[in-house]
């Protein structure tokens, strides 16, 4: 079952990596066919587990600032900043869509 | 003292006593890692701070206030930590020239106990491989690719077809570190492992190679790749080395809250002579097809010198295991793809020109930055998390990670102390048929026998064994007890002993090394 063009475009879309050639769509298919042997296992009641630690507390420390002032050195390697500013291009342009985005899926 | 020299044996109290200073140590591993270049073992070589720090420690044995046995030691960190004022790139264009704003707590421990940082090690991008062949700054070459054993053995093709053509690979994802050490340039040094990526070098390079318990050593500053199975590794000489450096970096870390608040205490290794105690499982499991006859001899051979000495030896079974892998591809990708989002270009690291929106430039900033294992597993990692896949694929993967667990668990509630297996399938492939199979197809060869133990944070460590019929290192692995390290490093410490395995004769190493050449296999022979 091969993926479609549509969610590759998507994966494209949430990961921000283009799959650049035929190559990197060959790599997920073949990703997808290796995962699938997971199936051949019978999970029936079995809970998922997120950590190794999951029986033990998670370590919280007190609310008490301890560091910080460092907004130089967090600033310096920054390519675009203006005085304590991190500077993007402008947000809520979503990507282009398929047909004008510069990809290898175009045309497929 | 010799660079050859134990830690805790030898070269501690050589300092102590004045016989040998820390800057001429620093000296002599600054010389030795020029004259082997062509390793490719480092990517940062800290010249100018690394003798400023050996300088400092030299004044404190002048007035007799070492910090401790890690004082003056040269030591190498693998490119994925961060350390403060030193570029840390992940051997990725993503990272090229970021320079860190602070210290991972593993290297701050380090340099508290006077340990001199000599340099970065070379690493597969972002830790992703087992062959420690796709960073930017290109391959790192197993030093055993020189040495006289390896040489002896190796059937040259036509002359000019030599060295250069036949050296093989360090095993991955740590292999700079496995090669530093191993080449004598350090004593020590830091690698990381989340699929087996400090003890696949290590075997491969002929050093000890140790995977501490998930959650023993704190993870903060270490670039990462998955935070559910991530750990600093430790690579040195030997068993009792490794000790000494857990030692130096295991305990709770308030910056990183999945440490374990239990109180650590460090140990030194006793010297064990009787292990009739001792109740070795091996898993049958692990005898993978693609096993090399050579290894599942030594294998074999290892369970009998525990018999032979006392020990009960007995098959056991992780049904599991096959699964590992699988599990392990989905798991690492999805936390992969999650862990990768935050290079962005905005706040470090490379930064593309595009300037229309913000996510064509995230989009371009992470196209120049990544190589393609990255951008795959990316990729791979963003499938699994659709929504339409989630349940399917990641939630499966945790329950079978679950499973995986139980398999452990149960083994050793049955009465088995420590699982002995081999850490990899062959001794290390030349560089030029290592790379005709691409990144993922490798690593599901290679992290087979050394991923369980991630999936289930457990501790493991890799002991040199003995030379292959090509002359090369090949490792056991010794898997044990959730935090019972101390346990785990005795067996190895007794194995070393019993195995006596040989020292690499690198030339490079005989010219720069101006002591006696002392027949050094272990630190424990005191």
């Amino acid at each position: 079952q091969k993926v479609s063009v549509e969610v590759l475009d998507h994966l494209e879309h949430l990961a921000l990596v283009d799959f650049r050639d035929s190559e990197g769509v060959e790599r997920l298919q073949k990703a997808i066919q290796f995962a699938d042997h997971l199936h051949e296992v019978n999970t029936d009641g079995v809970e998922p587990m997120d950590s190794v630690l999951e029986d033990r507390c998670l370590y919280l420390r007190e609310d008490d600032v301890t560091e910080g002032n460092c907004t130089k050195d967090l600033l310096e390697n920054a390519r675009e900043k203006v005085e304590e500013y991190f500077v993007a291009p402008p947000g809520n342009i979503p990507l282009l869509k398929l047909e004008e985005r510069d990809t290898f899926l175009q045309g497929s | 003292a010799a660079l050859k020299d134990g830690l805790r044996s030898q070269v501690s109290a050589a300092l102590k006593e004045g016989r040998v200073t820390p800057t001429e140590l620093c000296q002599r591993c600054l010389a030795l890692i020029k004259s082997t270049k062509f390793l490719n073992a480092y990517i940062t070589v800290a010249e100018e701070t690394a003798l400023k720090q050996a300088e400092e420690s030299e004044q404190r044995y002048k007035r007799g206030q070492p910090l401790g046995i890690l004082d003056g030691i040269p030591i190498a960190v693998k490119d994925n930590f961060n350390t403060a004022g030193i570029e840390t790139t992940c051997a990725s264009n993503m990272l090229k020239g970021y320079i860190s704003p602070y210290n991972a707590t593993v290297v701050q421990k380090l340099l508290d106990q006077g340990a001199v940082l000599l340099g970065k090690t070379n690493l597969d991008e972002f830790a992703m491989g087992s062959g420690s062949t796709d960073g930017v700054f290109g391959p790192v070459r197993n030093p055993w690719s020189y040495s006289k054993q390896y040489k002896e053995k190796s059937v040259p093709k036509s002359h000019s077809e030599d060295e250069e053509s036949n050296w093989v690979i360090t095993g991955g994802s740590s292999g700079g570190s496995a090669a530093a050490v191993s080449s004598f340039t350090c004593f020590a040094a830091i690698g990381s492992d989340t699929g087996g990526s400090t003890r696949n070098p290590a075997a491969h390079c002929g050093v000890v190679g140790l995977k501490p318990t998930y959650g023993l050593i704190s993870r903060h500053g270490l670039i990462p790749l998955v935070n559910s199975m991530d750990v600093p590794g430790i690579l040195t000489r030997c068993v009792d080395d490794a000790a000494v450096l857990l030692g130096s970096l295991a305990g709770h870390d308030p910056k990183d809250s999945t440490t374990i608040q239990d109180d650590f205490k460090p140990f030194e290794l006793p010297n064990l002579t009787d292990v009739s105690k001792l109740s070795i499982g091996i898993p049958k499991e692990y005898h993978v097809p693609g096993l090399s006859s050579e290894i599942l001899a030594l294998w074999s051979k290892a369970a009998d010198l525990f018999k032979n000495a006392g020990a009960k030896v007995v098959e056991v079974s992780l049904p599991h295991t096959r699964y590992s892998i699988v599990c392990y591809h989905v798991l690492c990708t999805a936390e992969v793809a999650s862990n990768m989002a935050r290079f962005d270009g905005l706040e470090y690291g490379h930064r593309s020109d595009k300037k229309e929106s913000t996510e064509s430039m995230y989009a371009a900033t992470r196209r120049e930055g990544f190589n393609d294992v990255v951008r795959g597993r990316i990729l791979s990692g963003n499938y699994f998390l659709l929504k339409q896949n989630y349940e399917k694929y990641f939630v499966k993967a945790q329950k079978v990670r679950r499973l995986i667990v139980n398999d452990f668990i149960k083994v050793f509630r049955s009465g088995v102390d420590i699982l002995l297996t081999p850490t990899t399938l062959s001794d290390a492939a030349p560089y030029m048929e290592f790379i005709q199979e691409d990144n993922r197809t490798r690593s599901a060869q290679d992290d087979i026998l050394t991923q369980a133990a991630n999936m289930a944070g457990l501790p493991a460590i890799n002991v040199p064994t003995a030379l292959s019929e090509r002359g090369l290192p090949v490792g056991l692995q010794f898997i044990g007890r959730s935090f019972q390290e101390k346990q785990l490093l005795t067996v190895a410490k007794w194995f070393e002993k019993q195995i006596q395995f040989p020292m690499i004769q690198l030339e490079e190493v005989k010219r720069c090394d101006n002591y006696v050449f002392q027949h050094q296999k272990s630190a424990s022979s005191s």
